[in-house]
């Protein structure tokens, strides 16, 4: 499985005594583009050694990995050692030191996405994949791994794929992502554009914009979790269990009572009913109306 | 029930108009924020002047520590001939923190209006954004953001008035946890293995480049224009006299509704619980942090306590990140631990030697606990080595690894020797997915 020319990655074991030879350099079309690329990154920090990490991201877009080549180029752009570049490269776990898979998938096994069923869906994507963590596909889509918290623990459990969120995942539900991500399906994630490569992942991370049209806009605003509080305070029920992709869409989800009382906001019609809220109160201190944009209907 | 209604208790400020279409560009911001009034309020004023105005309001940093951000600013040296720095520490990784990505993803321009009032206030002309890089849809927003707002001259030549230009900077980081401490950070942002630094010289004084250096958190920035625009009074009626104002409480975990709670500081979870559907039904809670698992745990005895710097400090945690991680009774603390400190050991960066080899010791001592090879000696052990870390350790992350050893044996030593002399982890982690009781018919019961 190669995803790139080699360029003198990964480094075997080396025989003791007798240093490696320096990299190749790139081809000179694909220097001179690099440069030209690596010259609009430097130019963005006071100093231009500010601009190694993004560099590393830019190489990687263009091998799939941190090539010992794409160290060499780094090294040379900012006037470091490559021993320099390389002590950073291996303090990063974002930075892949191996031809891996066009598909990063991360599955957050930090305690609470693990103790939510994190532990659950890594243990079947391997047994799925047939790979262990930090292995990839025979076909060289997929690269799995599990990962820290990734800052989505409202959504928990989540699964990302090439830095994209696959929020309130079930061992069935990444059991299809993988599925589709190796039949060559267009996958879109709960938050974030439909999927790129990792290479074409890696240039947004070098930070050169992503012109993809709709790619900025995709999934709107956030999910319902991210929205919950916004609802509560706006005198909108809360939505009771959050719905869970589980195949597919079921009958709408009934409101769950509340500890210790029966539901008051579960009648057919409560959400006819004036409610007060932070507008109607004026001793709300978040104060303004949440005024409806014209056209925009409250359900 | 004997708390206030949900519209009373919550204040949606930040996130206010996240479910507008298109929350994140500069024209909801305008139309629906009074996006960048409360900038042209600032620039009318003296720099010092923003400055005293932030630290009358009381402004404390959102990103854990809670230190004052108008006194942050403050310590930054004036008319010494450097160049001053502002760094927006976007890094969110504490485990079971997840405000600031939500609100970036949904509300960038709140944060670069932020930066730009710091700006004028610290007198900086170039500020970072240092996004941890492993979520690229929120990657994808601020570089809109940022476009946006140097087309409409809010960044750029003059954006801070005649002669003065500001010029910001989205970087994308790389993946590792240590880069939220902020001297780590400031190395990353140099390109170099993000590793603390001694302190003093601290930030304000050699930060960025050798050169006085402000770094703030997502939300202590995106928190200062709605203060300047509507005041320091409007701030301070909302929470208490020492933290005063509106803050993102994120609720997960075992609780109906996960989500983004924002509600004047002092809140409690009891309050956040039932206003929000409470724990999944037919279960009680067992433990929870109050901000991320750097902050020792508590358990239900504490539901009351006010979620503010002082009440949670009182009840012997910290605020932190207002990360209120939820578990309930089927989930193992030995479990729930163990995991933590896996995290702690491999984001551990090697720098200091009671984090880097206490917590490799730490792991292979507690997964003897799961897997029933523990002896009770290897309880005191864990409490040792967990002393051996606290505040021996170069920078917090080592403090932050204690934190969950000593704050579990403290409320659940027992559970510990359950899992002693051969008996192993006792509880099924099955019973404690998200999809467990989907599997038999719904039965809601009441929470205890």
């Amino acid at each position: 499985m190669t995803t790139a020319p080699d360029r003198g990655s990964a480094p075997e074991a080396p025989m003791l005594g007798i240093p490696s030879m320096p990299a190749p350099d790139y081809p000179a079309d694909v220097r001179e583009r690099l440069e030209r690329d690596g010259r609009e990154v430097i130019a963005r920090y006071p100093d231009s050694r500010s601009a190694l990490l993004p560099l590393l991201h830019l190489v990687q877009s263009e091998d799939g990995h941190v090539t010992r080549t794409g160290q060499r180029f780094c090294a040379e752009m900012l006037e470091l050692t490559t021993a320099e570049v390389n002590a950073v490269v291996t303090f990063y776990s974002m930075y892949r030191r191996k031809p891996s898979g066009e598909y990063q998938v991360g599955v957050c096994t930090n305690t609470l996405c693990a103790v939510m069923g994190g532990d659950a869906i890594f243990d079947d994507l391997k047994q799925h994949l047939g790979v262990g963590n930090n292995e990839t596909t025979d076909d060289g889509k997929v690269t799995l791994e599990h990962i820290e918290c990734n800052a989505a623990c409202d959504y928990a459990p989540v699964v990302m794929v090439n830095w994209e969120f696959f929020d309130n995942q079930t061992p069935e539900s990444a059991r299809q992502l993988v599925d589709g991500l190796r039949a060559g399906q267009e996958v879109s994630p709960t938050r974030g554009a439909p999927l790129c490569t990792f290479k074409e992942t890696s240039r947004i991370l070098a930070g050169f914009p992503d012109l993809r049209p709709g790619a900025v806009e995709a999934t709107g605003g956030g999910g319902d979790p991210s929205l919950a509080g916004l609802r509560l305070a706006r005198g909108e029920a809360p939505p009771g269990r959050l719905a869970h992709p589980r195949g597919p869409a079921g009958p709408a989800e009934q409101p769950v009572p509340l500890p210790g009382e029966e539901a008051p906001e579960s009648h057919p019609s409560s959400h006819d009913l004036p409610q007060s809220t932070a507008a109607s109160d004026p001793a709300n201190p978040s104060g303004r109306p949440p005024k409806p944009a014209p056209g925009e209907e409250s359900e | 029930m004997a708390t206030e209604s949900p519209e009373k208790l919550l204040t949606p400020v930040l996130s206010a108009y996240w479910d507008e279409p298109e929350a994140w560009t500069l024209d909801t911001y305008k139309r629906r924020h009074d996006g960048y009034e409360g900038l042209a309020k600032a620039l009318a004023m003296p720099p010092d002047d923003v400055i005293a105005y932030v630290k009358d309001a009381g402004l404390r940093g959102r990103g854990g520590a809670g230190f004052p951000t108008g006194m942050k600013w403050q310590f930054i040296p004036q008319g010494d001939g450097k160049p001053h720095y502002l760094v927006v520490n976007a890094d969110e990784s504490e485990p079971g923190t997840c405000k600031d990505i939500p609100l970036l993803y949904a509300n960038p321009h709140s944060l670069i209006e932020g930066i730009v009032i710091a700006c004028h206030a610290i007198r900086s002309s170039h500020a970072f954004i240092y996004l941890r890089g492993e979520v690229v849809p929120v990657l994808r927003r601020l570089h809109l953001a940022v476009r946006e707002a140097y087309e409409a001259g809010l960044l750029g030549r003059n954006a801070l008035g005649e002669g003065k230009h500001l010029e910001l900077t989205v970087h994308a980081g790389a993946g590792a946890y240590i880069c939220g401490e902020e001297t780590a950070l400031l190395d990353s942002l140099e390109g170099r293995r993000g590793q603390p630094r001694l302190r003093p010289p601290f930030p304000a004084v050699a930060g960025l480049y050798a050169c006085p250096t402000v770094v703030n958190n997502v939300e202590s920035i995106a928190s200062v224009p709605a203060l300047m625009n509507r005041g320091k009074e409007w701030f301070r009626s909302m929470g208490s006299e020492k933290s005063p104002g509106f803050t993102l409480y994120s609720l997960s975990g075992h609780v109906a509704n996960p989500g983004q709670y924002e509600a004047p500081l002092g809140i409690t979870l009891r309050e956040l619980l039932e206003v929000s559907g409470g724990m999944r039904p037919g279960h009680r809670l067992k433990f929870w942090t109050p901000g991320g698992s750097s902050t020792p745990m508590l358990t239900d005895e504490h539901l009351d306590v006010p979620l503010d710097y002082e009440g949670v400090g009182a009840a012997g945690s910290m605020l932190g990140t207002k990360a209120l991680q939820c578990f309930d009774e089927t989930t193992c603390v030995v479990r729930a631990v163990t995991r933590w400190t896996e995290f702690y050991a491999h984001e551990s960066c090697g720098k200091c030697t009671p984090c880097r080899e206490g917590t490799y010791w730490l792991v292979q001592l507690l997964r003897d606990f799961e897997a029933g090879k523990a002896t009770k000696a290897d309880i005191d052990k864990i409490d040792d080595i967990a002393d051996n870390i606290n505040g021996k350790s170069f920078c917090a992350l080592g403090d932050g690894a204690a934190s969950p050893i000593f704050s579990s044996l403290k409320y659940f030593r027992d559970e510990y020797e359950q899992h002693l002399d051969g008996r192993g982890c006792p509880f099924d982690p099955a019973k404690s997915t998200i999809w467990a009781d989907n599997q038999t018919p719904a039965h809601p019961e009441v929470n205890a």
